[in-house]
């Protein structure tokens, strides 16, 4: 099948633990979960860029306009937000691609990857916030 | 039909689009802050130009592919077997990306042909 159905897993209960108060991840799976959350809200706000982009090559009233969007500081603090989650979603990928050719594959340097990204993320954040807002 | 997608195909497809999307952005972002255009004339015909066009649409076309497997994972994960849901939201996430697809590629065009509305 085309769409990752697997039948044998047909009636068997998959184990689930969701219970998120109780949950405490170590430093990789934080640096995992935070991954997949900032792809599924850099998904969700594709529509804006596109709206965004086709605006601003409609006509330079268009451009005007965008850009009168851009200076107003919601769409400001979005903007910032969003590209804070993408540079984040970028720097875990780029571990990740990392991890592939086997660079810092132990459990001590893939800690020590995890916690420099966590920690450098935030930083990031306070930049894009300094040049957004 | 093949495991299209699925496995060491998505895996593949989902490193090899990371690639491309990394390398745009950071020249992208490299681009921006040494010479961005500051009005409407050079911003439109940076995407009247051919190699930027193909550039952006090759990226477009790894965004698609890269969200598709991403979120396709991240469903089957959380969805559990629901075989039911399952395709009722892999459609609707194909859909919202082929549908995202068209809007970009019309962008595109619509920079040449001027019909932009």
């Amino acid at each position: 099948m085309g769409l990752g159905f697997d039948n044998s897993m047909q009636g068997r209960p998959r184990p689930r633990f969701l219970s998120l108060y109780r949950i405490h991840l170590p430093i990789t799976g934080l640096l995992s979960i935070s991954h997949r959350i900032s792809g599924v809200l850099f998904y969700l706000s594709l529509p804006l860029w596109l709206w965004l982009w086709q605006h601003s090559l409609r006509d330079a009233e268009g451009y005007a306009q965008v850009q009168e969007y851009l200076a107003a500081w919601p769409l400001r603090l979005l903007l910032a937000l969003l590209s804070w989650w993408l540079l984040h979603h970028l720097l875990a990928g780029l571990r990740i691609l990392l991890l592939d050719m086997d660079i810092g594959v132990g459990l001590r340097q893939a800690r020590a990857s995890a916690t420099a990204l966590m920690w450098l993320s935030p930083c990031v954040l306070l930049l894009l916030l300094g040049v957004y807002l | 039909m093949n495991q299209h997608l699925s496995g060491l195909p998505a895996w593949l497809v989902q490193r090899l689009s990371a690639v491309y999307l990394a390398l745009f952005v950071l020249l992208a972002l490299l681009w921006w802050w040494l010479a961005r255009p500051n009005d409407y004339a050079a911003w439109h015909a940076l995407f009247a130009s051919l190699p930027v066009s193909i550039a952006v649409g090759m990226f477009v076309l790894a965004l698609l592919l890269h969200a598709w497997v991403g979120m396709r994972n991240i469903l089957l994960d959380y969805l559990g077997y629901r075989p039911g849901l399952r395709l009722a939201m892999l459609s609707l996430l194909g859909a919202s990306l082929l549908a995202m697809g068209v809007w970009a590629l019309r962008i595109l065009t619509g920079v040449w042909t001027g019909v932009l509305a």
